[in-house]
């Protein structure tokens, strides 16, 4: 880790949100670099993510990225989804069919200040793939031009979702130094889900154990 | 001869402009109709669907009630000078009417088939609500966009019974389907079976690209 990067500032995430009969209850205030959320299927892990990018309103509570206020039940705050500056990486990435790579990448760099996108592109070495339709791409490509088109768009917070499931272990072991780069380069705070150990081990710094809308257990290291 | 070609034209025209006017009320609709629950949804789609059940001079009569002289608008626009009953204004809103309907059903489906997680992605990204619609939503259903507006323009070009009603068959505003009327009750046999020719021509191949825009999808 770059021990001059600025401090990451905490993320604050103490909110109730109910759907159906799912309760998802959190009181957390984390001061990482890298949070990973990990826990069984059907622990909330999502919802998290979410909640904080702003596709689903909690009940009760407050979510704060340093010092901005994303979400405040009681003095009425809901910043809209598009004000958030929440970089979202879902797990079915979603990336643009009728745009080619570079489309895809640029749609959300206008929206922070600096231009990123160079340097992402730099990063994750996507210059080749730019002119391409993302149809024809590998899940390794597929799962970089997301990671870019979050990026770019100069998020104050990277959420990650099991960005490294859908891929088999070769990619995986190929997809994890872009993700320590991302980290160690850019100093984007990140909320990272998995269940997968080895990931967590290697890239996290704050490790929330989530099970059926609990926190059973935070802190640092498995 | 010359008359037909002018009366082909002018309601090729008509149609074409009556598709104009009911996309951005048309595409505003079905993509609340697909997208938002709100009270009031089921009688706004009751509304934009019952000039396709309406006897369409039954229409005519609303449209006369609300674009007449002493109509509701009607009234409004003659004092800004802006005459609209038996003109070819009045031809493009009895159009636009007749043909919304197959504008929303099938752009509707359009904006049902697009999968909300694109949308709300480009949020996160920073999009407005506008740019997520005009960026996403509306490329990714123009299939059902493009289709729907093909079958309202088909439904334009055939329109007769509002037609008639708020712009009569005047020279100036006849259409095909008024001049294949007019023509036949004057025994001008020929002539109307000529016009019947064009107008099947056009609807042919209006539907037929329509088709196979929706086949394909």
């Amino acid at each position: 880790m770059t021990g001059d990067a600025p401090a990451p500032g905490a993320i604050t995430l103490d909110f109730a949100l109910h759907q159906g009969g799912f309760v998802l209850e959190m009181r957390e205030r984390i001061d990482a670099r890298v949070v990973a959320l990990f826990g069984p299927s059907g622990a909330g892990k999502t919802t998290v993510l979410e909640s904080i990018a702003g596709l689903r309103r909690p009940r009760r509570g407050v979510i704060r990225i340093g010092e901005r206020t994303l979400f405040d039940a009681e003095a009425g705050v809901d910043v809209p989804c598009h004000r958030r500056r929440v970089g979202y990486v879902p797990q079915d990435l979603a990336l643009f069919p009728h745009m080619n790579v570079r489309r895809n990448i640029l749609y959300g760099a206008g929206a922070g200040p600096g231009g990123g996108f160079e340097h992402v592109i730099d990063l994750l070495e996507l210059g080749p793939l730019l002119d391409r339709g993302v149809a024809g791409l590998s899940g390794g490509e597929r799962q970089r031009v997301a990671l870019a088109r979050a990026l770019a768009a100069s998020p104050a917070l990277l959420l990650l979702d099991e960005p490294l499931a859908a891929l088999d272990a070769t990619l995986r072991s190929r997809i994890l130094p872009w993700l320590e780069r991302i980290r160690d380069d850019l100093a984007i705070p990140m909320l990272y889900v998995s269940h997968a150990e080895a990931e967590v081990r290697a890239l996290a710094d704050w490790v929330v154990v989530l099970d059926a809308g609990r926190v059973v257990r935070s802190g640092a290291g498995l | 001869m010359n008359d037909v070609l002018s009366v082909a034209l002018f309601t090729a025209g008509m149609a074409a402009l009556a598709t104009a006017v009911m996309l951005p009320p048309g595409l505003a609709v079905a993509w609340v109709l697909a997208r938002r629950r709100f009270p009031g949804r089921a009688v706004l789609e009751t509304l934009v669907s019952l000039p396709l059940v309406l006897p369409p001079v039954a229409t005519g009569l609303i449209l006369i009630t609300v674009l007449g002289r002493r109509g509701l608008l009607g009234g409004l626009l003659e004092r800004m000078g802006i005459e609209v009953m038996f003109t070819w204004r009045a031809v493009v809103v009895a159009m636009a009417v007749m043909g919304l309907p197959l504008l929303v059903r099938s752009a509707r489906a359009g904006f049902e088939q697009v999968d909300r997680r694109y949308e709300q992605i480009a949020a996160t990204l920073g999009a407005r609500p506008a740019r997520v619609f005009f960026t996403v939503s509306l490329p990714l259903a123009r299939r059902g966009v493009l289709a729907g507006s093909l079958l309202g323009f088909s439904r334009a070009l055939g329109e007769f019974g509002a037609t008639i009603m708020v712009a009569g068959a005047l020279p100036g505003t006849r259409t095909i389907a008024v001049a294949i009327y007019t023509y036949t009750e004057t025994g001008q046999d020929a002539a109307a079976g000529v016009m019947l020719a064009v107008s099947a021509a056009i609807a042919f191949g209006a539907l037929l690209a329509s088709n196979r825009l929706t086949a394909a999808a």
